[in-house]
């Protein structure tokens, strides 16, 4: 008897499409594309900022319009998106035992949470708002 | 004494006979099954009653043994696990995903098994020892570092839920990481740098991109996606400290 073992085709495209959990995958994944533009435009602020205050100015009020807006709640959406799912899977990576036993999930997350809400704050201090 | 509940249930099994067919093909059948069956239960009474030319592999139908893992109804799952009462209508059964086709719902296992034996899960001591000498002793805490990773049955579940293995063949993927990882935590254990040079590659931990699949599919709890994701942290700093610390580089 002679063996002929089938190999099934995977779609190198349309794979996760196949189930919800993929989906999910790639909509965590995708959030980089959006990071990634708000980080292009950090850059060209600073650029425009090295140029001096008008062009600073005129580049603030150029950004400022609706559709820039929406730009960028959306970018925030995104942003928060990519944040949380990646603290609520840092137990997996970061474990911590203690004794015997490994502190729940709940405390590492929470700490990452915690951390986040400080580092927003100091960054709003120094921006002014608070 | 109580009547067991019957049901007719309806499968729809892949088979593939390498002699004859050239690609797979669905068949249907309808086989009368207690309640409290499971999936592999109704595909043994098509064997018993209708078909004895249906091929599976299975033994201890107790979520021990990991031969009996199949698709069910697109999902990784070991069918002595598969509870028909958790399906409705017709329950599509198929070979774990992303393995060759041997027969029917045998897939061919040899990629697995020669990644396997290549991250050495087995414990490589420290220090050699006698049996004179005594036994390696651990304490329950130092059991319990590993003792998670220790439970996997080598089942594949996990690849077949792992899109990383289904587009790159080459990645080593997760049971065998997992496993490699079981010994490297393990306090008796002084193999990790032979398992690194397999694991911490560009087809080991940094073939994977964190879908975590794997860990959701799993029968046995073992979280092989938590493996992965803390090689990677020992692996970098592993990088950091070659590079940082006096006499660190290679």
């Amino acid at each position: 008897m002679s063996r002929k073992p089938y190999v099934r085709p995977v779609s190198k495209t349309g794979w996760w499409l196949k189930h919800p959990r993929y989906m999910r995958y790639m909509s965590r994944e995708v959030t980089c594309v959006f990071i990634g533009a708000f980080a292009l435009l950090l850059v060209c602020t600073l650029e425009r900022l090295a140029k001096g205050p008008e062009a600073y100015a005129s580049f603030i009020a150029a950004i400022q319009g609706p559709m820039s807006v929406m730009g960028m709640l959306l970018v925030l959406i995104f942003a928060l998106h990519n944040a949380t799912s990646w603290f609520n899977v840092t137990p997996k990576a970061l474990p911590v035992q203690i004794g015997e036993e490994f502190l729940a999930g709940k405390y590492i997350i929470g700490a990452h949470y915690a951390v986040w809400a400080i580092a927003s704050l100091v960054v709003l201090f120094f921006a002014g708002v608070i | 004494m109580t009547q067991l509940k019957k049901r007719m249930v309806q499968l729809e099994v892949l088979r593939y006979d390498p002699e004859k067919d050239t690609e797979p093909r669905f068949q249907k059948y309808e086989v009368e099954c207690n309640e409290e069956w499971v999936v592999l239960d109704a595909l043994n009474a098509v064997k018993e009653s209708l078909d004895p030319t249906l091929a599976y592999r299975w033994s201890c139908h107790m979520a021990v043994c990991g031969s009996c893992g199949m698709m069910v109804n697109g999902e990784p799952k070991l069918s002595c696990h598969a509870f028909l009462r958790d399906y409705e209508g017709v329950i599509r059964v198929e070979p774990l995903a992303n393995f060759p086709i041997e027969r029917d719902l045998v897939t061919v296992a040899d990629d697995f098994i020669d990644k396997l034996k290549r991250v050495k899960p087995y414990l490589i001591p420290k220090e050699k020892k006698t049996i004179a000498e005594g036994e390696y002793k651990q304490t329950p805490a130092q059991l319990m570092k590993y003792r998670q990773f220790s439970m996997c049955i080598n089942c594949m579940l996990c690849y077949a839920a792992c899109p990383e293995y289904a587009l790159q063949p080459k990645f080593i993927g997760p049971a065998a990481i997992a496993l490699a990882h079981r010994y490297n935590l393990d306090s008796r254990d002084g193999g990790r740098d032979e398992r690194q040079e397999v694991i911490a590659t560009d087809v080991g931990v940094w073939e994977c991109s964190f879908v975590g699949a794997c860990s959701e599919v799993c029968p046995k709890a073992v979280d092989p996606a938590g493996a992965l994701q803390q090689v990677k942290v020992a692996s970098t700093l592993d990088w950091f400290k070659e590079r940082l610390l006096p006499g660190g580089s290679k």
